[in-house]
């Protein structure tokens, strides 16, 4: 309880009674309002006081005339809290750069990073070259595995999305289409959009979702548990152990979800196309008439090499984890980012190529 | 006789058809430093659980501080939990807040105090435990030892009237181990605190323990109860000076 009176004009701050963690939460601001320039701080009838009560007095200030607590458990206690708060030394303030140092500190910093990811990309594609001379040292079982996780387990989600992205798609272009009387090339805008562009986008970012996240955090959980220095230590290169199968499974597994998103796409529009009284025949034949085999193949090749740097993006992610729980989530998060960033920058520069190509 | 804060009646745990420990009856009384010790396996950290509410047991009764905290809900539980503290074995403090953030947590959940009282408390806390000068690091930048200091600076920090202690030494060098000790005892005798800690380091057995009871992974159950320096001269259970003496059965 809290009692404020003057002495010879001095403030006077009256504590009394039980000083527990109610007490001085109800306290705190009116006594702090009170403890302006000279002041007294009575805490004579003080009878019971917990930390958050030592916190209320202690934290009232140096310049204070005090009274100490007549009973003996709160007087320790009050004498243990300031012996705990004597012992804190405010952080010291990190030493600043010459100036030159400041300018150039950044660039070191992102220079040691491009060092990191040189030398993780050297050690990939030796460890991957290696591989492909000898494919029977690629670990397979881990590759079925991830081929299991990053592949059959997303067969329903990119079933779902492939169909709705092709109803959205024939809604969407039937609009402008009906008013030039074209509904009838609906097939060929979404069939072709969906083979060489949104089958391997879309599988592209479900991959980023699902298995780069997952590859960065399971591997940087077993960077941070020291597995990674583990399997270093017992003369395994961890790059061709942890990151070759489930860059090899990202890629072979690509192709076919861009495939599966594709098929799927294309049979939504089917669905739209038919209540616009289109039959599947109508579509089949206008699909047959132009989309081309190099439409799809295309598709497929570009999402094969996505496939090859999402995982890769995802196991990278995951290797350069720093320590602690917080760093597994940054990874994960850095493989998403990177990796639909990369996805989309590679998508740009494989548009220019086609069109070069004449495809 | 002192107050007992903890009381265990019978007390079994079971998962499916593995009985983990089984009659286990004794008391906590307040002030004490109650070790609960044990080679691996026996089920210390089982028990321990059980004591924090964590899990209920299979059969028999455990009241903490009068309530049987197994059965507790809502606010009766929230108002039990605030009056007991726990450092885990790992330390468990949260990798994305400092030291002092971490300390401040169980301030927030369970007080009204604003801010810069909460930060009082908890530099004290910190302070009190050697690790004034580390407030502001995060829980990946410290070492083991330093962990399992602000782990307990953390379970400190609404003043609880038991402490749980979950293998503080384990994983420490000697000489931290033995700063930890120490920083045990003087904290009990300090503040009056009762301390359970479940560990199986000898030497932290004989430095702190007032009294301990051993289990074992054969009896499933209690072998032994008493003062763990009078345990390690007079005990005649051949797994009780196994243990004490450090031989292999």
């Amino acid at each position: 309880m809290l009692e404020t009176d003057t002495e010879n004009g001095v403030p006077v701050l009256r504590f009394s009674g039980r000083l527990d963690a109610a007490a001085a939460a109800s306290t705190w601001q009116a006594a702090h309002r009170a403890a302006r320039g000279r002041f007294v701080v009575d805490a004579r009838r003080v009878e019971a006081m917990d930390s958050a009560g030592a916190a209320l007095l202690a934290g009232l200030g140096e310049g204070a005339e005090w009274r100490e607590p007549e009973a003996e458990a709160p007087r320790l206690v009050l004498r243990r809290f300031r012996a705990g708060l004597e012992r804190v030394s405010p952080p010291a303030a990190p030493k600043p750069l010459p100036w030159l140092a400041q300018i150039g500190a950044p660039f070191v910093a992102q220079a040691g990073g491009l060092r990191e990811r040189l030398r993780f990309l050297g050690e990939t594609v030796l460890a991957g070259s290696a591989t492909a001379l000898r494919p029977w040292r690629l670990r397979w079982r881990e590759v079925v595995r991830h081929l299991d996780e990053a592949g059959t387990r997303a067969f329903p989600l990119c079933v779902l999305l492939g169909v709705l992205i092709g109803v959205i798609l024939a809604f969407q272009s039937s609009i402008p289409m009906r008013q030039f009387g074209a509904e009838i090339f609906i097939p060929q805008l979404v069939g072709i959009s969906l083979a060489r562009e949104l089958g391997p986008l879309l599988a592209s970012i479900v991959l980023a979702g699902r298995t780069a996240s997952a590859y960065a955090a399971e591997l940087g959980t077993m960077k941070v548990n020291e597995e990674v220095d583990a399997i270093r230590t017992m003369g395994l290169d961890p790059v061709a152990w942890l990151v070759l199968p489930r860059v090899a499974a990202a890629m072979m597994v690509m192709p076919v979800l861009a495939l599966v998103m594709t098929v799927t796409g294309i049979v939504g529009m089917g669905i739209v196309m038919a209540t616009l009284g289109y039959p599947p025949v109508a579509v089949a034949n206008q699909l047959r008439q132009w989309l081309s085999l190099g439409d799809v193949t295309g598709g497929l090749a570009k999402a094969a090499v996505f496939g090859l740097v999402i995982g890769y993006i995802g196991c990278r992610s995951g290797l350069s984890a720093g320590r602690g729980p917080r760093a597994v989530g940054d990874a994960a998060t850095m493989a998403v980012v990177g990796g639909i960033v990369s996805l989309v920058v590679l998508d740009g520069l494989f548009a220019v190529l086609f069109f070069r190509l004449g495809w | 006789m002192t107050e007992a804060v903890i009381r265990a009646e019978d007390v079994a745990m079971r998962f499916g058809t593995n009985t983990v420990f089984q009659d286990v009856s004794f008391e906590v009384r307040r002030g004490e430093i109650f070790v609960i010790l044990g080679g691996s396996g026996c089920g210390k950290s089982t028990l321990l659980k059980l004591l924090i509410g964590l899990m209920p047991p299979s059969a028999g009764r455990i009241a903490v501080l009068e309530e049987e905290i197994a059965r507790l809900a809502g606010q009766a539980r929230r108002d039990l939990l605030r009056r007991i503290g726990v450092m885990w074995q790992s330390g468990a403090l949260l990798g994305s807040l400092n030291l002092l953030e971490n300390v401040m947590l169980p301030i927030e959940a369970h007080t009204a105090l604003p801010d810069d009282a909460r930060a009082l408390v908890a530099g004290s806390k910190l302070g009190l435990v050697g690790l004034g000068d580390a407030t502001t690091r995060l829980p990946a930048e410290i070492s083991g030892g330093m962990v399992k200091r602000a782990g307990i600076a953390r379970a400190m920090a609404l003043d609880p009237e038991i402490l749980f202690l979950d293998e503080p030494s384990a994983g420490l060098d000697p000489i931290t181990s033995a700063g930890l000790d120490e920083l045990i005892l003087s904290l009990a005798r300090e503040t009056g605190t009762t301390f359970v800690v479940v560990t199986h380091e000898l030497q932290s057995i004989l430095a702190i323990g007032d009294r301990c009871i051993m289990l074992d992974k054969e009896a499933r159950g209690m072998i032994a109860e008493g003062d763990p320096k009078r345990l390690k001269e007079e005990s005649t259970h051949p797994t009780v000076r196994a243990f004490f003496h450090r031989e292999a059965l």
